[in-house]
């Protein structure tokens, strides 16, 4: 283990000068120094990470207990012996199963809505010029910084004018309408590092802009789109507020809403039970972040740091 | 769009010119389409509301002004208000206070950072329904594992979600688990600091602090402005934890105003009041960011920014 300036110090490096050499008399003293505060640091770090994972640990933990050794103090970390069936009987008392194939039907139809519509407007964005796109650029910045609860109510009225009350449509309709500013905007930003020989050369070939975006921009976008598929699948699957408001009939619940119910009067005192269900609609959730983690990161960090 | 067209094609006679902007607002169709139909139509829709007494089944009574007078006569109202506020004052600091200084830690190229960043950033990506629940249990009075960690070194149950005092506390506590998501943005912006600047420093003989005063804070300053603005913007519109943690209690000391909105609307079903409640949600918002603006964004530092 290094300390931390040495790489750095050697990157702006060449011959030493007397800053070096007089660096490296007082090296003895800051090594022990560094160390200290590394330790510190790296404890510091620990200690929050711990803090971050036991609610995990006590999520699944408490999900193997049975209905008694629950509420036992001093809690068993590991239950012995697991009580397994709790994943079953989630099953049992509430139709899972049918609130997983709903939620994967809206996620699915949103993928398709979304990754096709964000990318087919971030491409009129990106790449083509025409009067009036700087405009409505900024209508797509403007949308995504303003608050989305404000529109819940008015947007409800409209929704059940239409008809639209205890069906999917809500939260699929909408999408294929530009896939929501943030996606667009990513992908926006995206299109635009990608070379332009590649659309001129198929230009001159005859190729329409159409043809350009789907055989040319699409193929060179993976990356961006998968981190907007992602995110898609984080937000539907996530989704709590619009399935509470719109979803009226059992058979038609997502797995948000079948869980909040699931917390009603009746099961108070099931935490079991709770606790494997709450780990059942996390499970997928954590298996995407591990594999697709990268994408989240850039997501994240794309809203934050560009301008 | 046809008169937009014709306009600049009247001003640019070129037939290929004209064709450009044709194919750029066929691009750029679906998201203007999205944008009248589920943007400008429930504005709209809000400001005729905003007058109306109206249940959503019988026909709407036009009030004038009425629903804005009875929403600011509730005491609910001016309780949602403070507890929203109270919750922002406790939640935005301590978490951008918090989350930043993670990411200082981390950015001291710690061994094992990509594990470290992994952990701290996992509980962002848990459903909010689950999270919920999950801390419901965490906090329970008797057999949740907060208690049982003070019992274990003999402090004395504390009433988490119970006392009304303590409730909006622990709502906040909860909130603190999420501060990955800034967090990877801080990082992602640290790492983007040129060591340059602190060799230079170095040279000047700065400090650790010195360091972090006069390079790191105004370098990421533009990105910690970002931050508290979407963290003021989100927790104004807080809704599940509260919901699901606390149902808005005890003694709506957890009555978040979205939650206020909510229960109006499509509780008891006074549309244009709930109307009315989203539009001063909106001018609060809106008045707060104009105000940290003004407040500390001459104090944000642009110049240095690598794009």
């Amino acid at each position: 283990m290094t300390t931390a300036k040495e790489p750095s110090a050697m990157s702006i490096g060449g011959a030493p000068t007397p800053q070096t050499q007089r660096n490296a008399q007082s090296n003895a003293k800051f090594a022990s120094n560094r160390r200290w505060w590394r330790l510190v640091i790296w404890l510091l770090l620990v200690l929050g990470a711990l803090a971050m994972t036991a609610p995990f640990l006590w999520m699944v933990s408490s999900s193997l207990k049975d209905r008694m050794t629950v509420f036992m103090y001093p809690p068993q970390w590991l239950p012995d012996p697991p009580h397994f069936m709790n994943y079953v009987d989630v099953f049992v008392v509430k139709p899972f199963h049918i609130y997983i194939r709903n939620t994967l039907y809206i996620v699915i139809m949103n993928e398709i809505a979304i990754l096709g519509a964000a990318s087919f407007c971030a491409y009129g964005f990106a790449r083509l010029e025409f009067p009036g796109k700087n405009f409505w650029f900024s209508i797509v910045l403007g949308t995504m910084m303003l608050p989305s609860v404000i529109l819940l109510v008015p947007t409800f009225v409209l929704f059940s004018r239409l008809g639209w009350v205890d069906t999917y449509l809500p939260f699929i309709v909408p999408a294929f309408f530009g896939g929501g500013a943030f996606n667009i905007f990513l992908l926006t930003q995206f299109f635009r590092t990608l070379p332009q020989e590649l659309a001129d050369a198929a230009r001159i070939d005859g190729c329409g802009e159409i043809a350009i975006y789907a055989r040319i921009i699409l193929p060179l976008a993976k990356p961006a789109l998968a981190t907007v598929a992602v995110f898609t699948f984080l937000n539907a699957w996530n989704d709590f507020v619009g399935p509470l408001l719109y979803l009226s009939t059992n058979e038609k619940y997502t797995v948000a809403m079948g869980l909040a119910l699931f917390r009603g009067a009746l099961l108070q005192t099931r935490w079991d039970l709770l606790m494997a269900a709450a780990v059942t609609m996390t499970v997928p959730v954590l298996i995407l972040f591990f594999f697709a983690q990268h994408y989240f990161v850039e997501g994240v960090v794309m809203t934050g740091l560009k301008d | 769009m046809a008169m937009t067209t014709s306009r600049f094609g009247h001003l640019r006679p070129n037939t290929s010119a004209r064709r450009k902007t044709l194919m750029g607002y066929l691009f750029i169709s679906p998201f203007i389409l999205g944008f009248l139909l589920w943007f400008v139509a429930p504005t709209l829709t809000s400001v005729w509301m905003v007058f109306q007494d109206w249940n959503i089944m019988s026909p709407p009574r036009f009030v004038a002004l009425e629903n804005f007078s009875t929403i600011f006569g509730d005491d609910l109202f001016w309780q949602s208000l403070k507890v929203t506020a109270i919750y922002t004052l406790l939640s935005v600091p301590v978490g951008t206070l918090l989350s930043f200084s993670v990411a200082l830690l981390m950015n001291t190229k710690v061994r094992g950072i990509n594990i470290f960043r992994t952990l701290y950033y996992l509980p962002v990506v848990v459903p909010a329904v689950a999270g919920s629940i999950l801390w419901a249990w965490m906090l329970n009075t008797e057999f949740g594992f907060l208690n049982i960690l003070l019992r274990a070194v003999g402090l004395p149950k504390v009433r988490w979600l119970v006392d009304p005092n303590l409730a909006l506390l622990s709502l906040t506590i909860v909130s603190l688990w999420g501060i990955g998501s800034t967090m990877v943005i801080y990082l992602a912006g640290l790492q983007g600091v040129p060591d340059l600047y602190y060799e230079a420093a170095e040279i000047d003989g700065a400090g650790r602090w010195a360091k972090l005063r006069h390079i790191t804070i105004p370098l990421m300053s533009p990105v910690i402005l970002f931050n508290v603005i979407t963290g003021v913007i989100a927790s104004f519109q807080v809704f599940t934890a509260g919901y699901l943690i606390t149902g808005g209690g005890p003694d709506n000391a957890t009555l978040f105003y979205v939650l206020h909105i909510y229960r109006t609307g499509f509780k008891n079903f006074h549309m244009g009041q709930a109307a009315a409640l989203s539009w001063v949600l909106f001018v609060i918002i809106v008045a707060l960011v104009a105000l940290i603006f003004r407040s500390i964004g001459g104090s944000i530092y642009y110049g240095g920014k690598e794009s």
